[in-house]
C-alpha cells in the first residue's frame, strides 16, 4: 500500500530513516513520568526473565486455589473493561453519527488499541504454556464449546478492526493520501465489526466465570454476569474518556488548539450524563438481581458490607455526582465521579475473578510485589507507546 | 422451557458450527457406554495402596504410605498427587476417602478448555493433552471439584489430575488404583453396572448406607461414584453444586453468540442508514480529521 501513493515517502528506502528519526525520543528526558516509569519497566522485565526460567510460582501468590491472580483479574479482565470507550465512542460518532465527539475519537480508538495489545500481552506472560498461544488460532484443536476460545478469536479480531479504525492516521503520519482514504472508507465497516465483538467478549469476559458458580461468592455470581459486564463495560468506557482525555488535555495542552479546549469540555458534560445514565440501569440491574435472588441474608457481614461499599458507594454514589455535576455544570465532581466510576469497575472485575474467587479458602491471595511491578510495568509501557503515537501522529491536533 | 425452544430454533436458523458441535457433545453420553469406578468408603481401610499404585504407574511422587502419617490431616490432590486418601472421624468411626478428579458427563474443564488440551475421550475418561495446552489455567477455575492441578514451578508446566489411566484402560486393563485396592473399595465398569451394584449394596444393606449415591446426579453425574455410611458432608464432599452439568451454565451464552454476530451489525447498520446523511452542522468546527472526506461511505 505503501508504495502506491505518489507522496513524500515512496520506498522503503525512504521509509526507514524516516522510521528511525521518528523512534528517537525527544523532549525532556528527566521528567517524572520517566524516572519512575524507567525503573519501573525494567525491573518487570528482569521479573519476566525470572518468571520465564522457573515458574509462575516464583514471583506470583497463585496457587491451586487461586489460579487467576492480579495478571488476569486485573491486567486483561478489568484492563479490558476500561478499553470500553473506543466502542462507544465510535457507536456514537459513527453509527449515531453525532459529531460533538468526533474529535476524541483518534485518541480514544488509539487507546483501545495499545491497551487490548498490551492486555493481550499481558495474557501471554499469564499463559503457563505461551508458545502453544497460537493453538487456538490454527486450526487443530479448536475449543468450540469454550468461552475463552471465544474470546481469544474477539481479542484478535478486535484488535486488527481497531488497527484499522486507526490506520488512516498513520496514513496520514505518512503523508500517504491515498492510502489513507482507502483506510478511512473501511471505517464504519470496521466500526460495526468492532462493536459487535466488544459487546460479545465484554460479556464473554463475564461468561468466564458462569461455571466457577460454586466457587464465587452469591453476591458477586449471577447467571447474569456477562450482561452486568457488557452494562458496566459502556460506563467504564465513558468514565475512561473523561479522566484520559483530562489527562491528555493537560499533558498535551502544547498539542491541542486552544479552541478544542473549550469544545473538550462541553463533550465532558456530555459524557457525564450518557455515564449517569448507563450507571443507573447498572445500579438497577445489580439492585434487582439482589432482590430477586432474596440475598438479604447475606448483607450483614464482611463480604456483605464488601458488597455494599462496592454498588453503593461506587456505582450509585458517582452515578449521582455524573447527574449532579451535569446539572450543575460542574466539572470538578464529574472528574471525582469519573475516577469513582472507574475505581468501581476495578473493584467489581476484582470481586468477580479474584477477590471473592474460593471465597471460602483458608489461605486468601494477595498479589506478590512482583506481579504489582509488572501490572505496572505493562501500565507504563501502554503510556510509553500511547506517548510516543501522541506526540508523532496526528491524534490529538488537526493535521500538521 | 419456551425460552430454551426459541433458543434452539434459533440456533438452527443462525446455524454455526460453534454451537453445533456442543450440542452434538450432548446428545453423544449415553450412560451405558460410559465407564467409571465405584468407590465404597464402608470397604476403605486407608491404606493407601491406590496413591502408590497411581504414583508408580504416572511416574508421580510415591508416598511413604508407612511413616509420613498423611492421614492425620486432609489433603487435596496436587500436581504430585493425583489420587489421596483422606481420613474423616465420624459417628459412624473412621471413614476413609479417596479423593481424585471424577471425571463428569459433562466435565467444565474440557467444556472450558479454549484448544482441547482437556478433553472427554470415548467412553468418559477426562485427559490432559501437553500438546495443546495453552497454561490458562481456565479448567481450574471451572472444575466444581478443583481437581485439575498446576505445576507453578516449572518453566514448562503440566496440568496434572487422574486420567482414569486412559492408557491402561486402551490395552484392556484396569485403572491403576483398583487393581491395587485389597478390600474391592473399588470396583471399575460401566457406569450402568456401578450404578446397579451401588443401588444392591444400599438395598441388602439399607442401615450400613446413606441412601444416596453420590456423584449419580451431582454434577449431571460423574464417572467416579461414591457410596458412604455417613451423609457426604461429613466426609469432604460439597453437597451444594447441584444437578445441572457444568457446560449448561455458559450455553445459553454461546447460544447468542451467533445471533448477537449476525444480528448487531445488521441492527447497527440499519441505525446509520436511519440516522440520515445529513451533514453535521457542527463539522469543520472540531473535526479535524474529518476534511475533505465528504465522500467517506
Amino acid at each position: 500500500m505503501m508504495n502506491t501513493s505518489a507522496t513524500p515517502i515512496r520506498t522503503f528506502g525512504e521509509f526507514f530513516p524516516f522510521l528511525i528519526e521518528e523512534l528517537k525520543p525527544r523532549g525532556p528526558w528527566l521528567t517524572p513520568f520517566n524516572v519512575i516509569s524507567i525503573p519501573v519497566i525494567l525491573t518487570g522485565l528482569v521479573i519476566l526473565v525470572y518468571r520465564f526460567m522457573h515458574g509462575l510460582g516464583s514471583v506470583t501468590n497463585l496457587s491451586q486455589d487461586t489460579p487467576w491472580g492480579l495478571w488476569m483479574g486485573f491486567d486483561v479482565i478489568t484492563g479490558v473493561a476500561l478499553a470500553g470507550g473506543a466502542y462507544v465512542i465510535t457507536f456514537v460518532v459513527y453509527v449515531m453519527k453525532v459529531e460533538k465527539y468526533h474529535s476524541i475519537v483518534r485518541a480514544t480508538v488509539l487507546n483501545g488499541l495499545l491497551a487490548y495489545t498490551f492486555y493481550g500481552g499481558a495474557l501471554l506472560i499469564d499463559l503457563g504454556r505461551p508458545w502453544n498461544g497460537p493453538n487456538p488460532y490454527i486450526g487443530n484443536s479448536f475449543g468450540f464449546s469454550s468461552v475463552l476460545f471465544l474470546i481469544c478469536w474477539h481479542f484478535l479480531l478486535y484488535m486488527v478492526a481497531e488497527f484499522i479504525e486507526f490506520s488512516p492516521v498513520i496514513a496520514e503520519w505518512l503523508h500517504l493520501e491515498k492510502a489513507r482514504k482507502f483506510l478511512k472508507s473501511l471505517t464504519l465497516v470496521t466500526v460495526v465489526l468492532g462493536i459487535t465483538l466488544s459487546i460479545l467478549h465484554q460479556s464473554g469476559l463475564g461468561a468466564l466465570f458462569l461455571m466457577a458458580k460454586p466457587k464465587i461468592h452469591p453476591l458477586w455470581w449471577s447467571p447474569f454476569i456477562p450482561i452486568l459486564f457488557f452494562v458496566s463495560s459502556i460506563y467504564a468506557g465513558l468514565a475512561m474518556i473523561i479522566v484520559e482525555g483530562t489527562i491528555s488535555h493537560k499533558v498535551f495542552r502544547k498539542l491541542i488548539e486552544p479552541k478544542s479546549h473549550h469544545s473538550f469540555d462541553e463533550m465532558i458534560f456530555g459524557l457525564a450524563k450518557g455515564a449517569a445514565i448507563v450507571m443507573f440501569v447498572y445500579y438497577f440491574f445489580k439492585a434487582l438481581l439482589f432482590i430477586h435472588d432474596k440475598q438479604w441474608a447475606m448483607i450483614n457481614d464482611g463480604w456483605g458490607y464488601w458488597y455494599l461499599l462496592e454498588v453503593i458507594g461506587f456505582v450509585l454514589i458517582p452515578a449521582l455526582m455524573f447527574a449532579f455535576g451535569f446539572k450543575h455544570r460542574s466539572l470538578n465532581i464529574i472528574k471525582i465521579a469519573a475516577v469513582m466510576a472507574l475505581l468501581g469497575i476495578v473493584l467489581n472485575r476484582l470481586n468477580v475473578s479474584v477477590i471473592s474467587f474460593n471465597w471460602y479458602a483458608d489461605v486468601r491471595y494477595f498479589p506478590s510485589w512482583q506481579e504489582i511491578v509488572v501490572t505496572l510495568m505493562v501500565i507504563f509501557a501502554e503510556l510509553w507507546v500511547f506517548r510516543w503515537f501522541v506526540t508523532r501522529m496526528p491524534v490529538l491536533t488537526a493535521k500538521h | 422451557m419456551d425460552r430454551r425452544s426459541f433458543l434452539k430454533t434459533s440456533l438452527v436458523v443462525g446455524g454455526t458450527a460453534l454451537t453445533s458441535n456442543n450440542t452434538q457433545a450432548q446428545e453423544k453420553h449415553d450412560p451405558d457406554e460410559f465407564v467409571g469406578i465405584l468407590v465404597d468408603t464402608t470397604r476403605c481401610i486407608g491404606c493407601r495402596a491406590c496413591e502408590v499404585a497411581c504414583a508408580q504407574v504416572h511416574d508421580l511422587y510415591v508416598a511413604d504410605v508407612i511413616n509420613d502419617g498423611a492421614l492425620a490431616k486432609e489433603r487435596k490432590t496436587s500436581e504430585t498427587q493425583w489420587t489421596v486418601v483422606n481420613k474423616f472421624e465420624t459417628e459412624k468411626g473412621d471413614v476413609f476417602v479417596k479423593r481424585q478428579c471424577m471425571h463428569c458427563y459433562q466435565a467444565a474443564c474440557a467444556t472450558a478448555c479454549p484448544t482441547e488440551a482437556m478433553k472427554q475421550m470415548e467412553g468418559g475418561p477426562v485427559i490432559w493433552r501437553g500438546n495443546k495446552c495453552i497454561g490458562c489455567r481456565f479448567c481450574m477455575v471451572s472444575c466444581p471439584f478443583d481437581m485439575p492441578k498446576f505445576e507453578y514451578n516449572e518453566w514448562n508446566p503440566k496440568l496434572q489430575k487422574c486420567t482414569m489411566c486412559f492408557e491402561r484402560l486402551e490395552v484392556g486393563q484396569k485403572p491403576a488404583c483398583v487393581e491395587a485396592c485389597p478390600t474391592d473399595a473399588l470396583m471399575f465398569g460401566s457406569r450402568m453396572k456401578n450404578l446397579e451394584v451401588a443401588r444392591h449394596r444400599i438395598y441388602s444393606h439399607p442401615d450400613e448406607y446413606v441412601h444416596h449415591i453420590y456423584g449419580e446426579h451431582e454434577v449431571g453425574g460423574t464417572g467416579y461414584i461414591y457410596l458412604s455410611a455417613v451423609p457426604f458432608e461429613q466426609i469432604g464432599f460439597r453437597t451444594d453444586l447441584g444437578k445441572s452439568p457444568y457446560p449448561e451454565y455458559t450455553k445459553e451464552f454461546l447460544y447468542a453468540v451467533p445471533m448477537i454476530l449476525f444480528g448487531v451489525p445488521a441492527f447497527l447498520l440499519g441505525l446509520n442508514t436511519l440516522t440520515g446523511d445529513s451533514k453535521p452542522t457542527t463539522q469543520g468546527e472540531f473535526s479535524s480529521d474529518f476534511e475533505g472526506e465528504d465522500d467517506e461511505y
